[in-house]
């Protein structure tokens, strides 16, 4: 059944089309109406599940985890501000191995304050241990809550996801999406059944303390969880693509990069911008290509090193800074392309923080940038677009 | 003895409650009742941070395997009959 709805709804109803059985949130804008939403579900027996309304995001992930210990399938949803006060809590649920699926609505770190599309927020929280993918339409927020829970809840994976959507370009705005048959979705996601879990007439204590001599084990045993969700992801989105008939690209989506000569690496809406100056370029003779990160954790290292074994020059567009060094993407994009052979050249442009509007004009002059820089090299790796005061014009 | 990552859960589980660890080892004052004093208030057991005070026919029994010597219970007693002595003194 095919509705127009805006991507916060598309995110509750994933929610409910996967069962979620314990919903613990605290609204923040622009994330709001996805906790309406599944409140109203809740409150009208559509969906059933317990929900817990929490008086902070701290709160809101410790209700989860605790649920999610006794064996429930839980959803929270969250965004900026919100989700830097769960840092503690986002730890936890990696550490204690427990398939948590949230969406975040990527919204800008203040001050200055405010309530527009940046990942600062998201990224970060890169190193807590979640899977983080980054959603280009609301059909693909709906997809990927569902595709999240079977590829965290496999026992060679289980640790927590966050579904990660633009602050309004996404959470507010309307696109119809298809909303899949229940019984479909059932059919491709089983209810959740962890090995372990706390069990009121066999008490047990989870994430006890360990001394030195053993506390690196179980880091090891994390980081081959997350190194087993990449194929898991793939052939879960690959099963998901044989029931439902679509799919998202894989880790790493790439659109026209066969035979580019420079590619833009974004993730988030601006890919889908993004496309449209790729073909509107193509057409004028212009051999470029757009690779969108759709998973960040884990990172599509092999997918990114394949593709700088075979282009000039790669642009990378970061929605976020890290402060001292440069655009997260940038940095992790160019380490994993470090080890082929003909390296690209490679620059990192920095875009539209706080909601600051990214065109397809400035989007074609980055890859004007990049045609020239790839044959001459980067003066300087680190470029801010289209901030007023500086000498070069981006719109 | 560091065991190999495969013969460990994916998180450290314990099947024993915390009570395992006597921490009353920690204490360095301990906490005397003189009965003859005890008005029976229950003021005590209501005050111990740690739960160790039992009523035994309404008056307080400390369990020393736990209690930790804070001496929370001594100065909330209205009828002061519960004295910090020190450990070695007694």
């Amino acid at each position: 059944m095919r509705e127009v709805m805006t991507g916060n709804y598309a995110s509750a109803y994933g929610a409910k089309l996967a069962r979620a059985e314990v919903i613990a949130a605290y609204p923040i804008t622009p994330q709001t109406s996805i906790v309406e939403k599944l409140a109203d579900f809740v409150a009208t027996g559509e969906l059933k599940a317990q929900f817990i309304p929490v008086e902070s995001e701290h709160s809101a992930m410790a209700a989860c985890i605790a649920a999610q210990t006794a064996g429930a399938r839980t959803y929270t949803a969250t965004s900026s501000h919100g989700l830097a006060l769960m840092h503690e809590v986002l730890t936890w649920a990696s550490g204690a191995r427990l398939p948590i699926v949230m969406t975040n609505v990527s919204r800008a770190m203040a001050p200055p304050w405010s309530v527009w599309v940046d990942h600062m927020d998201s990224i970060a929280q890169r190193d807590t241990g979640w899977l983080q993918f980054y959603c280009q339409s609301n059909q693909e927020v709906l997809d990927t809550i569902i595709m999240a829970y079977k590829v965290c809840e496999s026992s060679g994976v289980m640790l927590p996801a966050m579904v990660v959507m633009d602050a309004f370009i996404l959470s507010h705005t309307s696109e119809p999406v298809d909303i899949p048959d229940q019984a479909l979705v059932d059919s491709f996601l089983p209810p959740y059944s962890p090995d372990l879990k706390i069990e009121v007439g066999k008490p047990m204590g989870f994430g006890s303390l360990v001394k030195p001599d053993q506390y690196m084990e179980f880091r090891y045993k994390a980081m081959l969880g997350m190194k087993a969700s990449r194929d898991r992801f793939l052939r879960v989105e690959q099963e998901f693509k044989n029931i439902f008939g679509r799919e998202h690209g894989g880790l790493l989506e790439r659109y026209q990069c066969d035979d580019a000569d420079v590619v833009l690496v974004a993730a988030g809406s601006v890919a889908a911008t993004a496309k449209d100056v790729v073909d509107s370029m193509r057409a004028k003779g212009h051999r470029v290509g757009l690779a969108r990160i759709r998973s960040f954790r884990p990172f599509p290292h092999d997918e990114v090193r394949a593709l700088a074994g075979k282009v000039e020059g790669i642009a990378v567009l970061d929605r976020s800074y890290t402060f001292g060094a440069a655009g997260a993407m940038f940095t992790e994009t160019k380490a994993s392309a470090y080890s082929v052979q003909k390296r690209p050249v490679m620059k990192n442009y920095i875009a539209g923080l706080g909601g600051r509007d990214i065109t397809p004009r400035i989007l074609e002059k980055i890859f004007e940038d990049i045609q020239v820089v790839s044959k001459r090299g980067a003066e300087d790796e680190v470029e801010w677009v289209d901030v007023a005061g500086l000498p070069r014009r981006w719109r | 003895m560091t065991k190999s990552y495969e013969e460990i859960p994916l998180t450290p589980i314990s099947d024993t409650p915390s009570t395992i660890n006597l921490t009353g080892y920690w204490r360095v004052m301990r906490p005397v009742v003189d009965k003859s004093k005890c008005k029976k208030c229950t003021i005590c057991w209501k005050f111990c941070p740690d739960a160790v005070i039992k009523l035994v026919d309404g008056e307080p029994v400390i369990d020393l395997q736990y209690c930790k010597g804070c001496g929370v219970c001594s100065f909330e007693c209205p009828a002061k009959c519960i004295i910090m002595m020190k450990e070695g003194d007694l």
